[in-house]
């Protein structure tokens, strides 16, 4: 009666190799990006004037490492000072956009309070929040995580709310009858059916914090992998440009595994 | 079970009608059932059975008229009432053994209770080993034992069904009507089950409650008095089945 688990895809899609080759997989398909990528610039298909080798970006990355040229902080440093900003803002936006998403796709009541409001503020860019926010909050830290409060704030509070208002009626109804309240009912059945949906908003939500970054850092920084960039463009340095869109790419990648590892362990049962 | 506990009555159906605005789905519906009583509702496709059973679960809250269980008026909270509902309803995120505690959890009954009652329906079903399994690793059929489970776990006052095999071939359907019979031996649960196959109502039931077409009231109630395990090839199983043919027919 038990449907068999296996590696392979139940769907047949792929030929079902071990799971180590498809790791391989993933690791060629960088190392062949990166070889494309020198031999472009090697054959002189495209000029280095405007972009660096692979192999300079990462010489670049090792000397970053103590050299504080010429944005004026080290690598560590920028990478700290640009995750202090992305995690704060988008910690924010998780614990209280998830929840209010979750109430408002719950309760009707929530829903008509607030709606009007979101749906004002939702289609706002989170950039052109920097003239407001340099008055109200200065330029600090404070100031810089609030642009990226509103970048990942809205897509936590949308899918939260989508998740919850697709919960299938009869697991509502399962519930019911067994005699739940309308809150027992909402984080027994609401909130663990809307999981998936919630999980897959904080992944937007993730990448709009990162993209907003370098918007963010427009905000008079004086370190920071956005900062970096900025500085890298004032002065002419490709490389510079290059080695903190890499960076912001690898953090962004980094979190998204780290989210993979906490969205596993809680819907885990869709595997 | 005694004949006289048998004859106690548990659940009062008086004159239960439910209009959803100008459209009268049910219309003045009263019967009895009795302790531990297998009774099946069949009726023609659209009659208002599973609005019928959504009122008995108090989904719904009718028009007019009541529902009473052991003479109070029903109530999830108060009463205990267990539904399996036409489609799959285990809750995916929850492990079998999680799916089969999710009602007794919400009664607050004490964690030994919960542990016992659980480890029953697992040995009687025969799900030790998908004990740790989610739903979605599971068949059809072992997902809808669970469901079934799920509902004798609760050991309710009343226990509807809603058409639950409607979606089965023949032989699964088969498997868990004997299933269901044999829950509700062991149990003695008083069942409510709503079916369009007449040849199921007859294999179950001790009495079957015919619907008429919308407004549905009830047209009759047949007293099935064959001996289990019945023989769906047997003379008076087929009479019986012709007979509630003839009187649901509306053409």
């Amino acid at each position: 009666m038990e449907r068999k688990i296996r590696n392979k895809d139940p769907l047949g899609r792929g030929l079902g190799c071990h799971p180590y080759v498809y790791t391989m997989l993933s690791i060629a398909g960088i190392l062949t990006f990166l070889f494309v990528w020198q031999l472009l610039l090697v054959t002189g298909v495209v000029s280095d004037r405007y972009i660096s080798k692979p192999t300079e970006l990462f010489l670049l990355l090792i000397r970053k490492f103590s050299d504080k040229s010429p944005d004026g902080s080290t690598l560590p440093i920028a990478t700290l000072a640009s995750l202090k900003v992305a995690v704060t803002g988008l910690v924010l936006a998780i614990v209280t956009g998830v929840p209010l998403g979750l109430i408002m796709g719950w309760y009707k009541g929530a829903d008509r309070f607030f709606s009007p409001i979101f749906e004002v503020l939702r289609p706002i860019p989170p950039i052109s929040w920097i003239p407001l926010t340099i008055v109200w909050l200065g330029i600090g830290l404070r100031a810089k995580a609030f642009i990226i409060f509103f970048a990942a704030f809205i897509p936590c509070v949308i899918n939260s709310y989508a998740g919850i208002k697709m919960t299938q009626k009869v697991l509502i109804n399962v519930a019911k009858t067994c005699g739940a309240s309308n809150f027992t009912i909402f984080y027994k059945v609401g909130i663990p059916s809307a999981m998936p949906m919630t999980f897959a908003g904080i992944r937007v939500a993730l990448g709009n914090a990162w993209s907003t970054l370098v918007a963010a850092e427009m905000l008079a920084a004086n370190a920071g992998l956005g900062y970096m960039i900025l500085m890298g463009r004032s002065f002419a340095r490709p490389d510079i440009i290059m080695l903190g869109m890499v960076c912001i790419g690898a953090l962004g990648a980094l979190f998204t595994g780290i989210l993979g590892i906490f969205e596993k362990r809680i819907t885990g049962w869709r595997r | 079970m005694s004949t006289a506990e048998h004859n106690e009555v548990k659940v009062q159906v008086k004159n239960l009608t439910k209009k959803f605005g100008s459209l009268h789905v049910l219309d003045n519906i009263s019967f009895d059932i009795k302790k531990g009583e297998f009774m099946c509702v069949v009726g023609p496709t659209g009659c208002g059975k599973t609005t019928f059973l959504n009122m008995l679960t108090k989904i719904y809250e009718p028009t007019g008229g009541e529902l009473r269980i052991d003479g109070e008026l029903a109530d999830p909270k108060k009463h205990n009432l267990a539904c399996v509902f036409q489609e799959p309803s285990s809750f995916p995120w929850l492990t079998v053994e999680e799916n089969l505690k999710f009602g007794l959890k919400i009664k607050k009954l004490p964690e030994k209770e919960i542990q016992e009652r659980v480890e029953t329906i697992i040995r009687i079903m025969g799900l030790e080993k998908f004990r740790k399994s989610y739903p979605g690793q599971l068949s059809v059929s072992s997902e809808q034992r669970v469901i079934i489970g799920r509902a004798f776990a609760m050991q309710p006052d009343l226990l509807l069904m809603d058409e639950p095999y409607g979606q089965m071939d023949i032989k699964l359907r088969f498997y868990l009507e004997d299933e269901v019979l044999r829950l509700w031996r062991e149990f003695g649960t008083t069942v409510v089950f709503i079916t369009h196959n007449i040849e199921e109502a007859v294999y179950l039931s001790e009495r079957c409650l015919i619907l008429t077409n919308k407004p549905a009231a009830i047209k009759e109630i047949v007293e099935n008095k064959l001996p289990y395990p019945r023989d769906i090839a047997g003379e008076d199983f087929i009479t019986l089945r012709k007979h509630i043919t003839e009187q649901i027919k509306w053409w």
